[in-house]
């Protein structure tokens, strides 16, 4: 819970959007901006504390609240 | 782990890199006498003519002084000069902070920047905190202008209005900051018009430029000389694409380019590149798309060459984000193949124009 609740702020402060589903593909609409996604990237390591091997630096791990949930889970070891 | 981010930058050069910034001190630096003391200030010698040329051969400048901010603001209105500089840090902060956040604001790297001040303790502070900093004293503003690191290479069109278009950005960032929408209704409200064009004869240097200036937003960090440049515009086996970016308050110039090498079966982008002054303006991935779609319907592979450094993770990033996946890879030297079965759509905040 209170690791999509910060990923949840993340998004609502650079997308201003407050009613981002879980699920919803943040993607889906086109390019990705490189800003954007570095930015995410970023703050997920630092939030997060790891960094993302590149073999985990893929559009699917980081396309959602759930997905990137997850991807943090994986990389500190927590099991579900 | 990647230990891509921890890898040396592979420019040995550094300390012969072009200066993109000169940061002044004020009092006994830029003009003789101390503001505060009320003294009878005296430009020193020559200094217009200096600030004007390094103007003219588009490098930027700033000013980090320990002063009253309005105080000197309103003398540099006075003389004239107060237009040259960007992002001006009049404060009692140490100038090392002063320094930094210039080129935190301007983005560019700390080894691009020299700062002129008359007194050791500033030069020492600003060399002890930032050593990338080129650092010079008052005494050597004669040969400023002859030093070859205060010589780029080439004067382009997109050089001479740089400050302008420094300038245009620094309007712009106000207005988005004060916009309440979200960002692509910011983006939207821009009207930005991309293009995306083969290389001219006529846009060779500021082709050259760009190989050599970019620093983060470039894929491989090659750097090509003018006639290779010309040579690979003509080349039936190349493609060499600049792209221009304008909107409502101006243009950007030539922010973008790309060169491809078309093989029968495989395209290979050998380099894709874009300006930091468009990071936050979401424009970068529509040349990718464009080539995505001109290897889809010559009916190749697109390929892309991609040298990892301590600043382009960026690109890194971009290109995984837009589906391209590693095929090969030693650490540090990686190709990339893109999935042409799923090419995304060019941003609708964006009125693109291709010429072929």
């Amino acid at each position: 819970m209170e690791t999509k609740a910060k990923i949840r702020q993340f998004f609502e402060r650079s997308l201003q959007r407050t009613d981002l589903p879980d699920d919803e593909n943040i993607f889906a609409a086109g390019l990705v901006n490189s800003l954007f996604a570095m930015q995410l990237v970023l703050f997920v390591e630092s939030e997060f504390g790891f960094s993302t091997d590149n073999d985990d630096l893929v559009i699917d791990n980081f396309s959602s609240i759930n997905a990137i949930a997850s991807l943090v889970d994986r990389k500190l070891g927590v099991t579900a | 782990m990647s230990g891509q981010v921890a890898e040396p930058t592979p420019q040995s050069q550094t300390e012969l890199k072009t200066v993109k910034c000169v940061v002044w001190d004020l009092d006994n630096t830029l003009w003789k006498g101390i503001l505060l003391e009320n003294d009878q200030l005296v430009l020193a010698d020559n200094i217009v003519q200096i600030i004007q040329t390094l103007d003219e051969r588009g490098i930027l400048q700033s000013v980090a002084s320990r002063n009253d901010h309005d105080a000197a603001m309103d003398k540099l209105r006075e003389l004239g000069l107060d237009e040259y500089f960007l992002y001006p840090q009049i404060n009692w902060n140490p100038k090392s902070a002063s320094v930094e956040k210039i080129a935190k604001s301007i983005n560019i790297g700390l080894d691009t920047i020299a700062f002129v001040d008359d007194q050791p303790f500033e030069r020492e502070e600003v060399q002890f905190v930032l050593p990338a900093v080129r650092t010079l004293d008052v005494t050597e503003l004669s040969t400023l202008l002859d030093r070859p690191d205060m010589n780029p290479r080439f004067l382009t069109e997109d050089s001479k209005l740089r400050r302008q278009m420094y300038m245009s950005d620094i309007k712009r960032q106000e207005i988005e900051d004060s916009f309440g929408g979200s960002n692509d209704e910011f983006l939207a409200s821009l009207n930005m018009r991309f293009t995306i064009a083969p290389a001219q004869e006529d846009d060779l240097q500021r082709a050259e430029e760009l190989t050599v200036r970019t620093n983060q937003l470039n894929t491989t960090g090659y750097t090509y000389g003018y006639e290779e440049l010309d040579f690979l515009r003509q080349s039936p086996d190349h493609k060499l694409l600049i792209a221009g970016l304008e909107d409502k308050y101006g243009t950007y110039g030539k922010i973008g380019l790309t060169l491809i090498e078309c093989g029968p079966e495989v395209w290979t982008i050998k380099l894709l590149l874009m300006s930091c002054r468009v990071m936050s303006r979401g424009v970068g991935t529509i040349l990718i798309g464009h080539i995505m779609n001109m290897a889809r319907e010559a009916g190749v592979k697109l390929h892309s060459e991609f040298v990892s450094n301590d600043r382009n993770r960026m690109m890194y990033i971009t290109y995984k984000f837009n589906g391209f996946k590693e095929v090969s890879s030693d650490g540090k030297n990686i190709v990339f193949e893109a999935d042409l079965d799923r090419i995304p759509p060019f941003p609708a905040y964006v009125d693109v124009s291709i010429q072929s």
